[in-house]
């Protein structure tokens, strides 16, 4: 008991510190993809390409004035960024990373805890971080963020139907609402995945697109709409208030990818089997990221190419190295399967952003109402019958 | 530590109940009652009934609250005023109150202590389990039938609520 207290503390504080420099970099990530899309460097002053942007961000965040406008419903005002972080970081906890594995004579899965109802969990949770941005855009007492609020509401409400159904249908197929068995019955080759089940690609992009407009981000960012509603919901916001707006939109997407991953792409589950080499995909990748750069910084196209490309090439080589050993496998190995299946998501979003125009608000309700939602009701009633007639 | 989580959140819903009825913000009260819709849910799961406990954040806490709060914040709905109070409630109210809930108290004490004794597991007439399995089990199953009832009644309910909206349209 005493020790299962203190390893769930541990994994606590290993889940949060991982998330928060994941939500720190995802921003840096962001920054630096929207800026190559557009033709232009992005961050690179502040540390090597602009590496050490994140921490310059928090530090000035942090020591901005923290401004509470006279005119807001002030108890509200100062709940509604809390509610919205609370709710975008307690979802993390029941998604799983990786199979159960030993640390030191304990053995532990490598997720929080393990819910046999994790997606109501999710869902629940995430309808309840409507809150946060609704309150925010009332309290502010300011037209614009009451707009922002209003149609944020009607949009995560409008989305989340078709985000259930488009869930219901992989759960049809793995029959269990706990994240974990949803993994264990994709195992196996590519095939298992429930993206490949049949017409189940049609589920992904639906959840895909209910994930984006709940998520409020490009091209359903309306709540945020800059060039008619300033900067909507947050726009009476200053300091740690707006970076936890800005962090729960980081962690909600987080969590998107990570449902998407567990859902349709297997979770931790490698394409192949190990036993036809999966194992050595990472190493190969970062060995060859590793050789790559060090071979860029010796022979550079830009001055500083020297200095910065080979200590990351060295880095790249030792991570290959580390993936190497027999004893961190079984842990590193899922992980990075999570970890590359969630990014490859993460950077679907962000491709997006830089790609395609917002919606206008009507057109955005309609496609909600008479496209998106038809479909994923089809589809769930087409995946029902597929199974009912051939189990 | 059951007990103890339940001292704690039916303490939260009792006052947060209270807290709807006294606040005089619609806002304030809808907040309240999303308080009281979560504590409640955070009961069932005491009480093993997961599947309700997630409905109950999903469609009541998450879906209903938020269409109040939509409605209250498209209105934009002010503080209520203080209405003139009668010489009949002020006269009776607290009297009448505490009647009631002594009344209310010595019923549960009653009958519970009657119908369910000391440690027998929770349950819904024959049913048994809060797993979502078990719950669309027997909903499929046994209760099939006022399933499908209120499925029909629900789609009535939305049929009426359009043919309402729209002859206001016109």
């Amino acid at each position: 008991m005493d020790s299962f207290i203190v390893i769930s503390l541990i994994k606590i504080f290993v889940v949060f510190g991982a998330l928060m420099t994941i939500l720190a970099y995802l921003q840096w990530v962001e920054r630096k993809v929207i800026a190559h899309i557009q033709v232009r460097p992005g961050p690179y002053r502040v540390g090597p390409h602009g590496l050490l942007q994140p921490l310059a961000d928090v530090i000035k965040l942090i020591t901005k004035e923290d401004l509470v406008p006279p005119y807001v419903n002030k108890a509200l005002y100062l709940a509604a960024p809390f509610l919205a972080i609370t709710m975008a970081l307690l979802s993390v906890s029941v998604i799983p990373f990786g199979p159960k594995i030993q640390v030191a004579g304990y053995a532990t899965w490598m997720q929080l805890t393990d819910l046999n109802f994790g997606v109501l969990f999710i869902l629940g949770v995430s309808s309840m971080g409507v809150y946060g941005i609704a309150l925010a855009g009332w309290s502010s007492n300011n037209k614009y963020a009451l707009l922002g609020g209003l149609r944020s509401s009607a949009q995560m409400i409008s989305y989340e139907l078709p985000l259930s159904l488009a869930i219901a249908a992989p759960l049809l197929i793995s029959n269990t609402l706990s994240l974990r068995k949803l993994v264990d019955t994709q195992d196996g080759w590519m095939w298992n995945w429930n993206l490949f089940h049949g017409f189940q690609y049609v589920s992904f992009i639906v959840f895909i697109i209910a994930g984006f407009a709940e998520t409020n981000r490009v091209p359903f960012d309306l709540p945020e709409a800059e060039n008619e509603l300033v900067a909507g919901f947050h726009t009476e916001y200053s300091s740690m208030k707006f970076a936890s707006f800005f962090m729960a939109e980081y962690a909600n997407m987080i969590t998107v990818s990570c449902m998407a991953t567990l859902l349709f792409l297997g979770g931790w589950v490698a394409p192949w089997p190990a036993a036809y080499g999966s194992g050595y995909v990472p190493v190969a990748i970062f060995a060859i990221a590793g050789v790559t750069t060090v071979w860029r910084g010796l022979n550079p196209r830009r001055k500083r190419d020297r200095f910065t490309f080979p200590p990351f090439g060295v880095v790249f080589v030792i991570v290959a190295a580390v993936f190497l050993v027999p004893r961190l496998q079984s842990a590193l190995l899922p992980l990075f399967w999570f970890c590359a299946k969630t990014g490859a998501i993460l950077f679907l979003f962000i491709w997006i952003r830089g790609t395609l125009p917002r919606f206008r608000y009507d057109q955005l309700m309609g496609f909600a109402w008479k496209v998106l939602f038809p479909v994923a009701m089809l589809n769930l009633l087409a995946t029902g019958l597929v199974i009912a007639a051939f189990s | 530590m059951d007990l103890i989580l339940f001292l704690v959140f039916a303490g939260i819903a009792v006052v947060a109940a209270i807290n709807v009825v006294v606040q005089r913000h619609p806002i304030s009260s809808a907040v309240s009652l999303i308080a009281v819709m979560g504590s409640l849910a955070v009961l069932y799961l005491l009480l093993g009934a997961e599947f309700i406990a997630a409905a109950q954040v999903i469609v009541y806490a998450g879906a209903v609250m938020v269409l109040f709060v939509f409605v209250i914040m498209l209105l934009n709905a002010g503080g209520e005023t203080k209405a003139g109070r009668s010489f009949v409630a002020s006269l009776l109210g607290v009297p009448v109150l505490v009647a009631l809930l002594v009344a209310l108290l010595a019923l549960l004490a009653f009958f519970s202590a009657r119908l369910y004794p000391r440690d027998t597991e929770v349950h819904f007439g024959g049913f048994r389990g809060g797993t979502a399995q078990a719950v669309g089990r027997a909903l499929f199953t046994t209760y099939l039938l006022p399933f499908e009832i209120t499925s029909i009644l629900i789609l009535i309910a939305i049929v009426g609520a359009i043919v309402l909206a729209r002859k206001e349209l016109e």
